[in-house]
């Protein structure tokens, strides 16, 4: 997962202990495969209104590649979507299906599954220029001080990465593994959940779940991390 | 719908010490922790691994609340002959799950 020569970026992945990074590498071990396989399952299930599949519409083949460029801009085009709110939207609007809870096993899974297919590609988000005003929202967010220890996502992942937060290294924060199985969560976890963790840790009032400054930061940090590999589903401590 | 990830040989020399490793999607609840409501969300554990070659009990393992959701259980046999290897959980809430892989031992 380097970056080649003079990149200086380095996904998490680098970060961890090489028994971690063997625990991501072997589908076998690797707990976010567990969540693949279910996704798998449940991308074949017929749901809804018109008792159709993922799979009925979708090729999973086509899926290639998708993860790797979301966030992007809905149908209506008013605002941005992530992978895991385009699959929820395909539920209610498309399958006609009662609506997953948003972060719930199913939507994660399913968002596992459409990753998996884009394992080992470059981040490459796309040039819509109606995702500008939001990737700039989003590097404003990073770039904020905030919450009770004043502190914005810049200095610890720009200005202080790669050096320890009690016994841990501060990652760059590239969001190369979403959906990541972390072992500190012991389940699959999305983008939306580790922003949530770092606004906690700063002591800021996370945002509400389905508030449009997530997609904004992750448009941001996706767009940071262009060209980098795509790994989902990864493992972190 | 259970989800389990089985790592085996698919094939090994008679006699041959082989690596074999299961993984299970479980979220191995303590029976300690207080839910969202205040009370304590009811323990849901795997109780038991065990693992037989051709029907015969090869490993067991007696699972605890202090193991991790989604165990993973890796564990060394002797290849004896071809056949069936199977892996059984079985816990609370009247779980059980049974995989099995072949193997064929030359």
């Amino acid at each position: 997962m380097a970056q080649a020569g003079a990149d200086k970026r380095r996904s998490g992945y680098q970060d961890m202990g090489a028994a971690l990074q063997k625990m991501q590498d072997d589908d076998t071990a690797n707990p976010g495969m567990l969540f693949v396989q279910l996704g798998q399952q449940l991308w074949a299930k017929p749901a809804g209104g018109n008792n159709k599949a993922c799979g009925d519409c979708h090729s999973i083949g086509d899926m290639k590649g998708v993860a790797a460029r979301y966030p992007a801009m809905s149908k209506d085009g008013d605002k941005p979507i992530d992978l895991e709110g385009r699959i929820r939207l395909c539920r209610t609007a498309n399958q006609q299906a009662e609506p997953l809870a948003p972060e719930s096993r199913e939507v994660l899974s399913l968002a596992a599954f459409v990753a998996n297919q884009s394992r080992g590609l470059p981040i490459a988000p796309p040039a819509d220029p109606r995702l500008a005003p939001f990737r700039e929202q989003g590097e404003a967010i990073y770039r904020r001080r905030q919450g009770q220890l004043n502190l914005s996502c810049a200095i610890c992942h720009d200005d202080n990465a790669g050096k320890k937060l009690a016994g841990v290294t501060i990652p760059q924060a590239h969001p190369t593994g979403y959906p990541l199985y972390r072992l500190e969560w012991q389940v699959l976890g999305s983008l939306k959940r580790r922003l949530r963790n770092c606004l906690i840790g700063i002591r800021a009032e996370a945002y509400p779940y389905d508030a449009v400054a997530y997609v904004a930061l992750e448009i941001y940090l996706m767009d940071r991390a262009r060209g980098m590999v795509f790994e989902s589903p990864g493992v972190r401590p | 719908m259970t989800q389990v990830l089985i790592n085996a040989p698919k094939t090994a020399k008679k006699g041959e010490v082989i690596e074999l490793k299961a993984l299970i999607l479980h979220v191995m609840e303590t029976g300690f922790r207080p839910g969202t409501s205040g009370r304590i969300i009811p323990r849901n554990i795997i109780e038991r691994f065990t693992a037989s070659w051709n029907g015969a009990e090869i490993f067991r393992m007696d699972f605890s609340p202090a193991i991790s959701a989604n165990p993973f259980v890796s564990f060394f046999a002797v290849a004896s002959e071809s056949g069936k290897i199977s892996f059984r959980w079985t816990g609370d809430e009247g779980f059980a799950v049974e995989e099995s892989v072949a193997i064929d031992v030359a």
